[in-house]
């Protein structure tokens, strides 16, 4: 079983990325589960055709500690196993808390065990690493690959710089790895090269470019991914794509992350600063 | 030996504190809370929190200690506490019916940042305030501060919800309580009434941690400053805090909302802390002191000339309080004696400027505030040069057994010794006792140790 987190900036297309990489990877017969660790509960409504999800933690709460897994975890776009981490309102409590009682239980209500025959677990975890919470996918062996979503954005590159500096730290430690990056385009100039210039430095990939499409939207508003809306479209072959790549990548690295000096030149130097 | 591994060499420490002296915030802001009448303190946290805090103070009062929990789970650390706090304000007010909640949070509660203003709102919307009831918070995260800091925060929240100024000046002065026993709080008392000058002290311990035996169990005892006192206490005409680090920011806050001016002081230990305290009261309540205190003044002269001669150039090592270290150095230094070594968890600038002033004629004198100021650092001192009595709390137990000093009681926690909530430390009197425990404690030992043909029927 292949435990896959995946990180970036937050409004990046993570969720989005995820699912659709899913549902390529759930067409090519692989046994996935999808774990949305973000406490808005909106990483498997692709998947589900919905948000029909009651979250780890409402149900905790709802129904104390004796939880059945079925209660928690929903089978969505073919046979993948959805389930959702969920939180706090905002403002109140901690959700990086909720992450790890979420993960906590999840493991020990069985949801990884060899009888459920998983090829693959995605972790789709909220924005940035802000706190050891948000860090528990890729802790204690949990996630031993993350792939980041960027795009060539200040701000994203920056987003996944500091990202790769956790998975640096726990890298050290424990057995994470950095998988490569997904360029989420934003239809920025030069983007493909400076992403794939960006990630030599980080010791890393480019895995894929996913160039921008208004089809991802159109499936989104009708509560699909791109593979299962509209099957024969070009955006579609891009998400089978990458969820080929990731299905053969061999490449993971612990990645080291740039200063800040060294970022700004790599935008002065696509042309993105002029 | 219990403690066969300390060395005399001390190695420069950063991150390492062994043997603290001190506790955390929350057991001071439950011990504040218990000085008012009718009010139960409840900590916003973990059971585990509440039941510690409970018996950090029951070991020491030999008293129950009542207290009520937010009982957090798994879940209210993720989803925030409200659910819970609000469910425990309703069935405390409804089962125990105090006149006053006094919440404290604590690490965990102010770490997922739980808002109390806005809990307390909530409650208080949804009807689980009765009428004329009152709930009230203070934050005290144990990793900042110390039990001395959570007392403080409790009593300047106290002043803060409840101090009111109405255009009706009254000629009373506010005494701010510092950490002190119930016997220097009803001392206290008993020497503004000897003066006749009318005070409203608050907090007030004496009548809830001391109260009697007598077969009627009172789940709020009758003692502690009333409701009615601390509201009037905006209307007083002047502040005397005791003890800088417990009650400076109560009597600021006073000042904010009160207009009340005010004077922080040392708590009265020892005869020139109580004359200093004696002569602020008897200036801001315009009264002279009665002859009666003369006398006892008189009196603790009298014993401490009697016993000059076996206190004089005693080396001391004491630990505890800023509040209570700074007055009791500065006693043992005007009887002669010499306070060499003194240690406290609590940071403070207090401490730091009053000793260097205090023991400026001492130089072999070591002391030191903070975290790494702790029972190791202060028995490695010991180590390198021994001392002829300790005063301190009874972490010191260990010492005074491993290296044979006498050991005189004094602070917070006192566990393993009945007693101390009974006779004061404050006030003319209150000093008297104490060189009496010193005496006790120096003669027993010579008396104990020394050869047979010294043995002396006087001393």
């Amino acid at each position: 079983m292949r435990k896959i987190a995946i990180y970036g900036k937050g409004g990046i297309g993570k969720s989005t990325t995820t699912q659709n990489t899913v549902a390529g990877l759930a067409e090519m017969g692989r046994k996935v589960m999808v774990v949305g660790c973000d406490p808005k509960a909106d990483s498997t409504r692709l998947l589900l055709h919905g948000l029909a999800q009651k979250t780890v933690l409402d149900t905790l709460r709802d129904e104390g500690e004796d939880i059945d897994l079925d209660d928690v975890m929903k089978p969505g776009f073919q046979n993948t196993s959805c389930v959702e981490s969920g939180g706090p309102e905002p403002g109140v409590g901690c959700a990086g808390r909720g992450i790890i009682t979420s993960i906590n239980l999840l493991e020990q209500l069985g949801a990884y065990d060899e009888d459920k025959q998983l090829d693959y677990v995605f972790y789709d975890v909220l924005g940035d690493v802000v706190c050891g919470g948000f860090a528990m996918p890729i802790r204690d062996g949990k996630a031993e690959e993350v792939y980041i979503v960027c795009s060539g954005e200040m701000m994203a590159m920056y987003a996944a710089n500091n990202i790769c500096k956790s998975i640096a730290k726990f890298g050290k430690v424990g057995t994470v790895r950095l998988g490569g990056l997904i360029c989420n385009s934003r239809k920025v100039d030069n983007e493909a090269n400076m992403i794939e210039e960006f990630a030599k430095k980080l010791g890393t990939q480019m895995i894929h470019f996913v160039p921008r499409d208004n089809m991802v939207q159109h499936a989104e508003i009708n509560r699909k991914t791109v593979i299962d809306h509209a099957p024969e479209h070009p955006q579609a072959d891009e998400y089978r794509s990458l969820a080929k790549k990731i299905n053969e990548n061999k490449m993971f690295v612990i990645p080291t992350p740039l200063a800040m000096n060294e970022l700004e030149d790599l935008l002065v130097g696509f042309g993105i600063m002029n | 030996m219990l403690l066969r591994h300390t060395t005399a060499k001390e190695i420069d420490r950063k991150a390492l504190t062994i043997n603290p002296a001190k506790t955390c915030q929350p057991v001071g802001a439950m011990y504040a809370a218990l000085g008012f009448h009718g009010c139960l303190p409840h900590s916003h946290g973990s059971q585990g929190c509440c039941s510690y805090h409970r018996s950090a103070l029951s070991r020491h009062f030999r008293e129950p200690i009542m207290a009520g929990t937010s009982s957090f789970s798994e879940g209210s650390s993720v989803f925030g506490g409200q659910a819970n706090l609000v469910q425990a304000i309703d069935v405390m007010f409804t089962v125990y019916n105090p006149e006053i909640i006094a919440i404290h949070t604590t690490c965990l509660s102010e770490t997922i940042g739980d808002d109390m203003t806005a809990i307390i709102a909530k409650a208080k919307e949804d009807g689980h305030i009765p009428e004329g009831k009152n709930v009230i918070y203070c934050n005290t995260p144990s990793y900042v501060g110390t039990h001395v800091t959570g007392y403080s925060n409790m009593v300047a929240s106290f002043v803060k919800n409840f101090a009111t100024p109405t255009p009706k000046k009254r000629n009373v002065v506010n005494l701010v309580a510092g950490w002190m026993e119930p016997s220097d709080n009803a001392e206290i008392k008993r020497l503004a009434s000897v003066m006749e000058a009318r005070t409203i002290l608050f907090p007030d311990m004496s009548g809830v941690l001391d109260a009697p035996l007598n077969g009627h169990y009172k789940m709020y005892p009758d003692g502690g400053t009333s409701l009615t006192d601390m509201k009037l206490s905006g209307d007083s005409k002047f502040t005397i805090g005791l003890g800088p680090t417990t009650t400076a920011d109560a009597c600021i806050k006073m000042e904010n909302k009160c207009k009340i001016k005010f004077e922080v002081l040392d708590i009265p230990i020892g005869f020139k802390a109580t004359d200093r305290f004696l002569m602020t009261l008897s200036r801001h309540a315009n009264l002279p002191i009665p002859e009666k205190l003369s006398d006892e003044r008189g009196q603790l002269i009298d014993l401490i000339a009697d016993s000059a001669k076996y206190l004089y150039g005693k080396r001391v090592a004491l630990w505890g309080d800023p509040d209570t270290l700074v007055p009791l150095t500065e006693f043992l230094v005007s009887m002669d004696m010499k306070p060499v070594y003194i240690v406290t968890g609590t940071q403070s600038p207090y401490f730091n400027d009053r000793m260097a002033e205090i023991l400026k004629d001492i130089p072999e004198a070591k002391f030191m505030s903070g975290e790494r100021a702790d029972m190791f650092r202060m028995h490695q001192w010991i180590k390198q040069q021994g001392v002829d009595l300790l005063i301190g709390n009874t972490y010191g137990k260990y010492i005074a057994r491993d290296e044979d000093i006498p050991f005189v009681r004094f602070g917070f926690p006192i566990t393993d010794r009945p007693g101390h909530n009974y006779f004061a430390k404050t006030g003319y009197q209150g000093a008297a006792n104490l060189v009496k425990q010193i005496m006790d404690a120096i003669l027993d030992k010579i008396d104990r140790t020394c050869p047979e043909e010294k043995v002396e029927f006087q001393f």
